[in-house]
C-alpha cells in the first residue's frame, strides 16, 4: 500500500506568549495509507486535533516533516494543492458553513479553486446526492439538524474532489441519529469512492468501525493496529484514559467469570453471537 | 421572540419581478429613488405612484407585507406631514388660531411629502421582498467590481456581508441560549428602569462576544481549509445573465423618467 500522509518525527508545541512552549507532539511518526480508513483515538489534550491541523498545513511542525502525497506541507506554493487533496471537517458544523444556502456552501470550495461554473454545478449536485442531502439543496443551513449540517460540510469537502478527508471529532456535537448518519456517510465514501479517511474521535464504537485504530497518548502513538488488536489491550487503553467499546468490556468480564467468549468482540451483535455459541 | 426577526425579509415567489436580474433590480431601485426626488408636481408624482403600484401588483407580494414595512416609518411620515402643515404658508388660509395657520399650500405639501416617502419605502421593500439576501450581496459585488481599479476590496466587503447574513440566525439562537442560561441562574431582565435593564444585558453580551470571536476563529480555519484565498482566481457557480425582461424593465423606467421630466417642465413646479 502507498503512503498518503506521512508524519516524519514531528515535534510540535503551541507557543503561548509569556509561557514556556507546551509540547503537544514529541517525535511523532505515523503513515496513513492511500484508501484506508484510520481512526485516531485519544483522550482530551493528547494532541489528536493537532494531528488534523498538521495534515493540510494549517499548522506546521517545528521539527520533522509532514508529507501529503509526497508534497511537504511546509512548501507554501503547494498549500492549495495539498488543501484540495486533503479535505477537513470540524466538530462544530455551524462554524464551517459559509453561505446562506446549502448548495452555495457546497460550491464554496470549487469556486475558490477556480473551477468552471458548469463543472461546479455538476460537482455540487453530485456531492449533495452522495451525502443524501440533494433534496435540501435550497434550504438555509440554520433550518437543518446538526447531523444534516455536518453532511453538508462533508459535501462541501467532497465537491473539491479530495483524495483524503480528515474529520476532527465530527460527531461530538450531534445526537445519536446524526452520529449514525454521519458515520454511514463517512464509511460509504471510504468503501465506495476509495477516499482515504482519517477519523479523529473519542468514541470507541466509531473507532471500532475503522480498518485501523491509532491510539495516542501524551503526543505519541501508544497502540496501532486493527480494532480487534487494539481493543484486546483493555489495560493499556485504561492507562491512556480510554475505555474499550461496551461490548468488548462486557466480553472481558464474562471471560473473567469463566464464560468461553473471545476477548476481541467489537459490536453488540458479535457479542450476542459469541454468547449464544458459548452457551450451546 | 427575537427569532421572529426575518433577515432580508425575502418573500418567495416566481413573478416577473422575482425573476429580474438582481443587478438590474438594484439599478432600477436606485433610479426610482433619484426620480422620485425629481418630481415637482402632483402629475409626475402620480406617474411614480402608478409605477410603484404596478410593480407591486406584478410581484404578487401581498399588500399587507408592505403595510408591515411602512409601520416603523409611520411616525416619520406623520411628523414630516405635521411640520409641513404648520410651517408652509402658501395659498388660501383655511384656519388660523394664535400663531398656528393652516393653508391649502401646507396641506398639499404635506400630502406630497407623505406620498413621496411611502413610494420610496414601498419600492425599496419590493427589492428586498423579491430578492434573496445572497443574490443581493452577489449583485452588489458584481455591480461594484469596477471599483477594483481604485484598489477597493469589493470581494472582501461582499464576503463580509455574506458571512454576516449567514451568522445572524446562529447568533440569535445563541442569544436565546445564553439568556435562558442566565435566567436559570436567577438573572432578571424584565424589571427595573432602562439603565438597570441595559446593565442586566451585560451577562448576555459578554459570553456572546466571546463565542462570536471563537466562531470567527474556527470559521477562518474552515475557510482556509477549503482553499479560500480571497477573490483572486475565484469563479462562481451561479452566473448572472441579463434577459430580455430586464431590458424591458429598464426601458419602462427610462420612459417614466422621461415622462416625469416632461411633466415637471410643462405643468409647473409645486414643491
Amino acid at each position: 500500500m502507498n503512503d498518503y500522509i506521512q508524519f516524519q518525527n514531528v515535534t510540535f508545541a503551541y507557543e503561548i506568549e509569556g509561557e514556556a512552549p507546551k509540547p503537544v507532539l514529541k517525535d511523532f511518526s505515523l503513515n496513513v495509507y492511500a484508501g484506508e480508513f484510520v481512526a485516531v483515538l485519544g483522550h482530551n489534550g493528547c494532541g489528536k486535533s493537532t494531528v488534523a491541523k498538521l495534515c493540510n498545513g494549517i499548522e506546521l511542525p517545528q521539527k520533522g516533516k509532514v508529507l501529503v502525497d509526497g508534497l511537504d506541507t511546509a512548501d507554501e506554493e503547494k498549500l492549495l494543492t495539498i488543501r484540495q487533496r486533503v479535505g477537513m471537517v470540524f466538530q462544530n458544523p455551524d462554524n464551517q458553513i459559509v453561505a446562506t444556502i446549502v448548495e452555495d456552501d457546497v460550491a464554496f470550495g470549487p469556486e475558490n479553486l477556480g473551477v468552471d461554473p458548469s463543472e461546479i454545478r455538476r460537482r455540487v449536485d453530485d456531492a449533495l446526492k452522495r451525502v443524501d442531502m440533494y433534496d435540501f439543496r435550497r434550504f438555509e443551513p440554520h433550518n437543518l439538524s446538526g447531523g444534516q449540517k455536518q453532511r453538508v460540510a462533508i459535501a462541501g469537502v467532497i465537491a473539491m474532489q479530495p483524495a483524503c478527508i480528515v474529520l476532527d471529532e465530527p460527531t461530538a456535537m450531534l445526537d445519536p441519529r446524526g452520529r449514525k448518519d454521519v458515520m454511514e456517510t463517512v464509511k460509504m465514501l471510504n468503501r465506495e469512492h476509495g477516499i482515504t479517511v482519517v477519523l479523529i474521535t473519542h468514541y470507541m464504537d466509531e473507532a471500532a468501525q475503522a480498518d485501523r485504530v491509532v491510539v495516542m497518548d501524551h503526543g505519541k502513538v501508544l497502540l496501532d493496529g486493527t480494532p480487534r488488536q487494539v481493543f484486546a489491550r483493555g489495560e493499556t487503553l485504561k492507562q491512556a484514559g480510554l475505555d474499550v467499546p461496551q461490548a468488548t468490556a462486557l466480553a472481558a468480564l464474562l471471560q473473567r467469570d469463566g464464560l468461553d467468549v473471545p476477548a476481541d468482540v467489537l459490536t453488540v451483535d458479535e457479542l450476542a453471537d459469541a454468547i449464544a455459541a458459548a452457551k450451546r | 421572540m427575537i427569532s421572529d426577526i426575518t433577515i432580508g425579509q425575502y418573500y418567495g415567489g416566481s413573478s416577473a419581478v422575482h425573476r429580474l436580474d438582481p443587478r438590474v433590480k438594484i439599478i432600477l431601485t436606485t433610479l426610482f429613488i433619484v426620480i422620485i426626488f425629481l418630481c415637482k408636481n402632483f402629475l409626475s408624482l402620480a406617474a411614480m405612484f402608478v409605477l410603484t403600484a404596478a410593480s407591486i401588483l406584478i410581484s404578487r407580494v401581498p399588500f399587507r407585507m408592505f403595510f408591515k414595512s411602512l409601520k416603523p416609518i409611520l411616525p416619520i411620515i406623520l411628523l414630516t406631514a405635521v411640520l409641513n402643515i404648520f410651517y408652509i404658508k402658501k395659498g388660501t388660509v383655511l384656519w388660523s388660531f394664535w400663531i398656528v395657520t393652516i393653508t391649502t399650500g401646507g396641506l398639499a405639501t404635506a400630502f406630497f411629502m407623505a406620498v413621496r416617502i411611502i413610494c420610496l419605502i414601498m419600492c425599496s421593500s419590493l427589492l428586498t421582498y423579491t430578492t434573496t439576501p445572497t443574490d443581493l450581496t452577489d449583485a452588489i459585488e458584481r455591480l461594484l467590481s469596477p471599483l477594483k481599479v481604485l484598489h477597493i476590496q469589493v470581494h472582501t466587503l461582499a464576503m463580509m456581508m455574506t458571512l454576516a447574513l449567514r451568522f445572524i440566525p446562529t447568533l440569535i439562537e445563541e442569544i436565546e441560549r445564553i439568556t435562558n442560561a442566565q435566567k436559570a441562574r436567577g438573572a432578571d431582565f424584565e424589571s427595573g428602569g432602562f439603565l438597570q435593564r441595559v446593565k442586566a444585558m451585560l451577562p448576555v453580551l459578554i459570553p456572546l462576544f466571546v463565542s462570536a470571536f471563537r466562531r470567527a476563529y474556527e470559521l477562518s480555519f474552515a475557510m482556509t481549509c477549503r482553499c479560500y484565498h480571497g477573490g483572486e482566481g475565484r469563479t462562481r457557480m451561479k452566473q448572472m445573465r441579463v434577459h430580455a425582461a430586464d431590458f424591458v424593465a429598464l426601458a419602462l423606467f427610462a420612459v417614466v423618467m422621461a415622462g416625469v421630466i416632461v411633466l415637471n417642465h410643462f405643468f409647473g413646479k409645486m414643491i
